[in-house]
């Protein structure tokens, strides 16, 4: 999950340089998109695709209207300018839905757990969303390293200039990439809106996580992204887990909770800490591009 | 640059103007906000000089300002309920004293700063900016599951904290003390820019390339630079919490760190009084806007957007041109 | 024969299957400009970057003034007396042409962490600021912007910040790239004096300078270095025209 949202921020951030602290915006829309549709229709298939739908097309418009004016300027720029575009789209969501959390029903073909081989009991809808994710990480390898667009897009991280000499509509294919990204996080925000609840600021903590992957992972990497989801949800569920047992075995019950939770929430960023100082540009990162 | 100069004496003329004459007319409710233009002004000084003189965009600067605000809400905590903080392996009760309060907060969060320098300055651009916002959210995190000191709820402090020889519970008596530390750390930043220190640090954020080949070492330089950003922030923090006789984690979230950043931007960057508009724009917004509509953010966020694409230099830099100081 | 001033010793560089630079050694000595030439991608700034200390080599070592320096940070290399001048001018562009050069002092000076005392007031600074600016003759500059001046002035200044350090050696990386034919005379006339101050490791493209001011040639092909010898030595190399200044007719 954390992959899909991981995935859009590093394909928009290495093939167009910009960072975008708006991404979690889009999801937020993914996930109000779905809400309502589901409510309305009952289908959370038409519920899915409206979250696509929706954030793609708010990327898009996002992309013609604000960031295109971004491009050449500087990092902090960017960070405001989505900054401001997050106090936007949150304010806006309040203002249309309100501060109440909207709930988004699993749907009933997934719901319920399935056994899987060796015993354990696990929600088949947990499951749909990592097959979900897989799905998507095949999916985007095939298109980056196979197709007309993923050529295009390797292209313009490479070299603006050329790809534009070579007569590709640079600013479409850069609003192609944006709505891509966004309808990434859409999708992610839709399929976890059914397990949680869809709210307004729902997306920058996730936003947050998807930075600490890219900074694992490495920036501008689909298969860091990857990597780094997979290490980010292992060492946040294992410390969740495995901390408090830890220090139960010298403390009293209820101290160790205590420290083992304290700790369990740090855990993801001591991760990163960790990968920054062995190797600063992450796992899958480029060394001679900072 | 002198048109810069008359702005700012402007701006600080109208500081002094307003809390005398809402003094005066006996509205204490203006002089707590002019108090919260001080010290947002200081929180927004002190990573001015990380962000505007140094080039660090740090959107981690929240922790500071939590830090600091923590350093109050423990250390005043322990003494309304009279236990101390520690007794092993030496005494340390908890106290009331500003002057004390300030130092503690001064040197945890210079320490928290260092901490996230050391880490997060072996990166730069878009990783630094992610890295220190990520940071902000592990210290949040960690609040909020911390319980001994209110965990998601915060700490609430009965009484304001006392400063030898005057009643800080009087609204225009705690504003001269935010408004004195605010002009000492102006003065202090003025003069920084100026030095050594701050002609290699600025030198280093427009080519850091140079400054190495002078014989500079860029990290220790820059590792210094938010170290002092980050006690000057977390000092703001720590009057913030007095203001408001109450922290909670959500000084530590990463709206904070966008909001410190927002006064810098709003006032101009780099500019000695950048943040001090920044924070008196910011407030009066706050206070107008949000009595029009309680969805005031989306016009701050349209005003920032506007500032950031079209303003570059803030509402100094719309006032005295683009020219920057060089004297 | 009194010890070189810089000496690099079977230096290697290679990226992913990409060789920059394969066994190269060379020394620079005392009064003497050597320069370093190469067709384009033969490895030159590869080279330099690593004498300056950007970039560690993969195997090799780095002497300056008799100590073994590969592992010494860029910083403190400049700091022993090592001064680099860059290709694409590296100066700081929002600053007057004076702080560029107060700058330079500074770092030479070495104390950075002075928080309150103004730069610009300090005499000591500014005197070897402005006798390195008077040096490339910019004095009457120093109140200008840095972006505002010309690539000619800049590459002066440029020189000028290298001068405050007081440098034991000088590193120059294409010093006259992008001037006229009258400036790069002035400075040739200058580097020409300037290496009775300290010896200059030349990087150039301009060959009426290299040939004119050069001591020793060193002649850099594919990462290798091919020949070390005098400007006539080098013109007389049938490896080098065929390699090299061939090339140059040819295109």
């Amino acid at each position: 999950m954390l992959f899909l949202m991981a995935a859009g921020l590093t394909l928009i951030f290495g093939v167009m340089g910009l960072i975008n602290l708006a991404h979690g915006s889009f999801y937020m829309i993914g996930g109000f998109a779905a809400a309502t549709v589901a409510n309305a229709t009952g289908s959370f298939i038409l519920a899915l695709l409206a979250s696509i739908v929706a954030a793609a097309a708010v990327g898009a418009l996002v992309e013609w209207i604000v960031i295109r004016r971004l491009y050449k300027r500087d990092h902090l720029d960017q960070v405001l300018a989505t900054f401001a575009l997050i106090l936007i789209f949150s304010e806006g969501t309040r203002w249309l839905f309100g501060s109440f959390p909207l709930y988004l029903d699993v749907p009933k073909m997934l719901s319920g757990p399935i056994t899987l081989p060796g015993g354990i009991e696990y929600p088949v809808y947990r499951l749909a969303i990592i097959v979900a994710g897989f799905t998507v990480a095949i999916g985007l390898f095939y298109m980056i390293s196979r197709t007309r667009i993923g050529v295009r897009i390797r292209a313009g991280e490479n070299d603006r200039e050329i790809i534009a000499a070579l007569g590709v509509d640079i600013s479409k294919l850069y609003t192609l990439v944006f709505a891509l990204g966004a309808a990434l996080a859409g999708v992610a925000g839709a399929l976890v809106g059914a397990i949680q609840s869809v709210q307004v600021g729902m997306g920058e903590p996730v936003l947050i996580l998807a930075f600490v992957v890219i900074v694992i992972g490495g920036i501008g990497s689909i298969k860091g992204a990857f990597i780094g989801a997979i290490l980010v949800g292992m060492t946040d569920t294992l410390g969740r887990f495995l901390l408090p047992e830890f220090f139960s075995a010298f403390m009293d019950q209820s101290t160790a909770t205590t420290i083992g939770s304290s700790l369990a929430s740090m855990s993801i960023y001591i991760l990163m800490a960790a990968v920054l100082l062995i190797k600063p540009t992450g796992l899958f990162g480029d060394t001679s591009a900072t | 640059m002198q048109r810069e100069k008359v702005i700012n004496a402007l701006i600080t003329l109208l500081l002094v103007v307003m809390p005398l004459w809402a003094w005066w007319a006996d509205e204490p409710f203006i002089l707590t906000l002019l108090t919260k233009v001080a010290i947002f002004a200081l929180a927004g000084v002190g990573l001015n000089i990380a962000l505007g003189l140094g080039g660090l965009v740090s959107f981690g600067h929240a922790v500071f300002f939590g830090v600091g605000g923590y350093a109050m809400g423990i250390l005043a905590s322990h003494a309304q309920s009279y236990s101390p903080i520690m007794e092993i392996p030496f005494l340390i009760e908890g106290t009331k004293s500003m002057p004390v309060i300030w130092l503690v907060a001064i040197i945890s969060s210079a320490l928290a700063a260092l901490l996230v320098g050391a880490l997060s300055l072996r990166t730069s651009g878009v990783y630094f900016i992610m890295i220190t916002l990520a940071f902000g959210q592990m210290f949040f995190y960690f609040t909020i599951s911390w319980p001994a000191y209110g965990g998601e709820d915060g700490l609430l402090i009965y009484t304001r904290n006392h400063f030898p020889g005057m009643n800080t519970l009087d609204p225009i008596q705690f504003l001269i003390i935010c408004y004195a530390i605010l002009g000492v750390v102006l003065y202090f930043s003025a003069r920084l820019a100026k030095s050594a220190f701050g002609l290699a640090l600025n030198g280093a954020r427009q080519n850091t390339e140079r400054v190495l080949t002078v014989g500079i070492d860029t990290f220790r330089l820059r590792l210094v630079a938010f170290i002092i950003s980050g006690a000057i922030t977390g000092l703001a923090g720590a009057l913030f919490a007095d203001l408001n006789r109450f922290v909670s984690p959500s000084m530590f979230t990463w709206q904070t760190s966008g909001e410190i950043m927002v006064f810098i931007i709003l006032g101009g960057v780099a500019r000695l009084y950048g943040p001090v508009a920044g924070a008196a724009l910011f407030v009066f917004l706050e206070y107008v806007l949000g009595d029009l509509s309680d969805y005031w953010h989306i016009y701050l966020g349209l005003l920032l957007l506007l500032v950031v694409l079209f303003a570059r230099g803030g509402l100094i830099g719309l006032l005295a041109g683009r020219e920057v100081a060089h004297d | 024969m009194t010890e070189p001033v810089l000496e690099v010793k079977k230096l290697c560089k290679s990226f992913g299957a990409l060789v920059a630079n394969k066994d190269v050694s060379f020394d620079l000595r005392e009064g003497e400009i050597h320069a370093l030439i190469g067709p384009n991608g033969a490895g030159k700034s590869t080279l330099i970057k690593q004498i300056a200390g950007g970039m560690t080599p993969d195997s090799g070592q780095v002497f300056f003034l008799g100590q073994d320096v590969t592992n010494v940070r860029t910083a403190q290399r400049a700091r022993m007396g090592l001064a680099r001048t860059f290709q694409v001018s590296a100066l700081a562009m929002e600053y007057t042409v004076l702080q560029n050069v107060v700058l330079g002092a500074l770092g030479a000076r070495g104390d950075v962490f002075r928080f309150l005392k103004p730069a610009l007031k300090d005499k000591e600074l500014l005197g070897i600021a402005y006798e390195a600016l008077e040096r490339v003759g910019l004095e009457d500059s120093a109140a200008k912007i840095t972006a505002e001046i010309s690539h000619g002035q800049r590459r002066e200044l440029e020189v000028a910040v290298a001068l405050t350090l007081r440098p034991k050696a000088f590193l120059m990386d294409e010093p006259m790239a992008g001037l006229g034919t009258s400036s790069s005379k002035g400075l040739t006339r200058f580097l020409d004096n300037l290496r009775a101050q300290a010896p200059i490791l030349l990087v150039e493209h301009d060959m009426d300078a290299v040939f004119s001011l050069a001591d020793r040639i060193s002649v850099l092909v594919y990462g290798e270095l091919i020949i070390t010898g005098t400007a006539d030595e080098i013109r007389a190399d049938r490896e080098v025209r065929h390699a090299y200044l061939g090339e140059e007719e040819e295109t």
